[in-house]
């Protein structure tokens, strides 16, 4: 305890060159990386006239709400309330999220802490199934949610969600590196059931692992517009609604750039939010050692 | 123990040596319980939603299958028709290799290097760091933006650019000629490839022990790189191996970004991918047998590369 550094202290092993080569790279590839980001927020508040100027200006000049206020006019004209389609959208996502979250990382507990027959030949399995494409297996999967009754049934898309290959191959691997076993030992000897090893030891630390597969299951799920499986209009997704809503060629430009920005701002804040618990975290499993 | 056991008794013979080997197994299988408990509702979601989905579509691969009629078993006819009669199939994989080539190891260490000096910095810088470059895989169809800045005609921003500079004289049709179509493919492509790795890297990085590096400075570890080749990376081993499978799977999977960009199918196939020619026949021409050969082929194309990552990965840090 003698010895108290804070999260990120200063290494031994850090030249003044690399730290300034290090920062050069980064400073080009957020330029590389933002450009078409700010092009899509500089895009949204542009006025019609703006967006098919030429030369073309990658800044707004005369920032604009109109699009927005275009936007608004189109779902309040919507046949379905627009808050439907968010509601529905919500759903989904939470639901998909959650149920992945918890069984794919028991699932991945059990296999990254015990030995038992069958379980090697599971995980292989799992990551095999990462390199099948899903267009091909689109059909069969079709086969098998409509002889369970789940067409047309928010079902169709959450549960399917919950079984999602990549949750427990992540999983997995965060168990794994971040997992001793010697807490594990710890508590078997203190008497601890499977399920509270799971729930209350190996759980809260691996935080930074279910934070992350959150953000990408969100993600996912959050561009769903329910496909092939969600035909009552009462059911479609947000995603769907708007992407109805620029299908309008050219007089809908502005509402379309609205639109992009709108879709793309809410995993943005799911994100950062996500991030500053990440954060948290490691500051306070650094108070613990 | 249990073969011990089955030596010292006399000669039991085939039979019952596999029967010995059973009864372990079984008495195995029912000392985990509790762990087959905890498997259980994801190996049955799993089996249901991904096994089965790609048995079946395995199966079909053997088939004529136009989703209409009930298939027609037509053996490896699709897969004969693919090497030997599918000129365009052969583009596609020339393509495909090409992009996975340049791509795949491209993003990995973009990946790898930018978390990693991502990193470096405090919580706060971290965070707003991961994010601008994240942002750009956040969003399904931000990268459309890249038509406008490619658009062939002078309003595209590249091609007012260089006609303003008078670099070029008459605007370029980046997403139309076909000696452009691949390198605006990449860029983008590679402009989005910081997602689901470049993620995991970073929770992977603050996730190793801080006294590992005090000790690492100890035994005589001098510079980043040092520190980076024996200390970080030999850490992060599972980590790489998932972020290699992710690069894997993504680079060999290009297909939306390039019908969004450039159209379907791209000028003389310029562009064609696998995955692309799979959604051709699985989707359009509806001949979902031939789409699931190509499924299959392209499985262990994966498979293959899987494989020599693994054996690449397995020498860091030696």
């Amino acid at each position: 305890m003698k010895f108290n550094f804070s999260i990120r202290k200063k290494r031994l092993s850090r030249s003044a060159g690399g730290d300034t080569a290090v920062f050069i790279i980064l400073l080009m590839g957020i330029a590389f990386m933002s450009m078409p980001l700010v092009l899509t927020i500089s895009n949204a508040f542009k006025p019609l006239s703006e967006l098919f100027l030429f030369p073309p200006r990658f800044i707004v000049r005369n920032p604009t709400l109109n699009n927005f206020k275009d936007l608004l006019v189109l779902m309040a004209q919507s046949w379905v309330p627009m808050s439907r389609y968010l509601l529905n959208s919500l759903l989904i996502v939470i639901g998909g999220t959650a149920g992945n979250v918890f069984f794919a990382s028991l699932a991945a507990y059990i296999l990254s802490v015990r030995k038992f027959p069958g379980a090697n030949l599971f995980l292989s399995m799992v990551v095999l199934s990462l390199m099948f494409s899903a267009e091909v297996t689109a059909i069969p999967n079709y086969v098998t949610i409509a002889a369970l009754g789940w067409v047309d049934t928010y079902a169709a898309i959450i549960v399917p969600a919950w079984g999602s290959s990549l949750g427990l191959y992540l999983m997995k691997n965060f168990v794994d590196s971040m997992i001793h076993r010697s807490i594990i030992e710890a508590a078997e000897i203190d008497g601890a059931s499977e399920f509270r090893i799971y729930w209350q030891i190996v759980m809260p630390n691996v935080k930074p692992a279910w934070l992350t597969m959150i953000i990408l299951l969100f993600q996912s799920l959050w561009k769903n517009t329910g496909g092939h499986f969600l035909y009552s209009e009462q059911l479609k997704t947000l995603p769907y609604a708007l992407s109805q809503i620029v299908q309008g060629g050219v007089a809908r430009q502005g509402v379309a750039a609205a639109v992009t920005l709108v879709m793309m701002i809410v995993p943005i804040v799911v994100f950062v939010i996500n991030q500053s618990k990440v954060v948290d975290t490691m500051g306070t499993s650094g108070m613990a050692n | 123990m249990s073969s011990m056991i089955a030596k010292t008794k006399s000669a039991p013979g085939v039979q019952g040596v596999l029967r010995q080997k059973w009864q372990t197994l079984w008495r195995d299988i029912k000392q985990n319980k509790v762990c087959y408990l905890f498997l259980a509702p994801y190996a049955a979601l799993f089996i249901t939603f991904t096994v089965l989905p790609v048995l079946m579509a395995i199966g079909l691969s053997f088939t004529y299958f136009n989703m209409l009629q009930p298939p027609q078993w037509v053996g490896v006819h699709n897969y004969l028709r693919l090497f030997l009669e599918d000129d365009i199939f052969l583009i596609a994989v020339k393509n495909t290799f090409i992009y996975a080539a340049i791509t795949g190891p491209v993003s990995y260490f973009m990946c790898f290097i930018l978390a990693w000096m991502i990193n470096e910095f405090k919580p706060k810088v971290r965070a707003i760091l991961t994010l601008l470059f994240y942002a750009p895989s956040i969003s399904g169809n931000v990268y459309l933006v890249w038509q406008v800045i490619f658009s062939g005609d002078t309003y595209g921003y590249v091609n007012a650019f260089l006609l303003y500079w008078g670099i070029i004289k008459s605007p370029i049709q980046w997403l139309i000629d076909p000696t452009w179509i691949m390198p605006i493919v990449i860029i983008v492509v590679l402009w989005m490839s910081l997602g689901t790795s470049f993620l995991v890297f970073i929770a992977g990085l603050q996730g190793i022990d801080e006294s590992l590096y005090e000790a690492g400075a100890i035994d005589g570890v001098r510079n980043r790189w040092q520190e980076l080749w024996y200390l970080t990376l030999p850490t992060m081993r599972g980590y790489l191996m998932f972020g290699a499978i992710m690069a894997i799977t993504s680079s060999f999977t290009i297909a939306s970004e390039i019908t969004h960009l450039v159209g379907f199918p791209s000028t003389d196939y310029a562009a064609h991918t696998i995955v692309q020619h799979l959604q051709d026949y699985g989707t359009i021409r509806f001949e979902m047998g031939y789409a699931s050969a190509i499924a299959v082929i392209l499985f262990f194309i994966m498979v293959i590369s899987q494989r020599v990552v693994q054996k690449l990965l397995n020498r860091v840090g030696e």
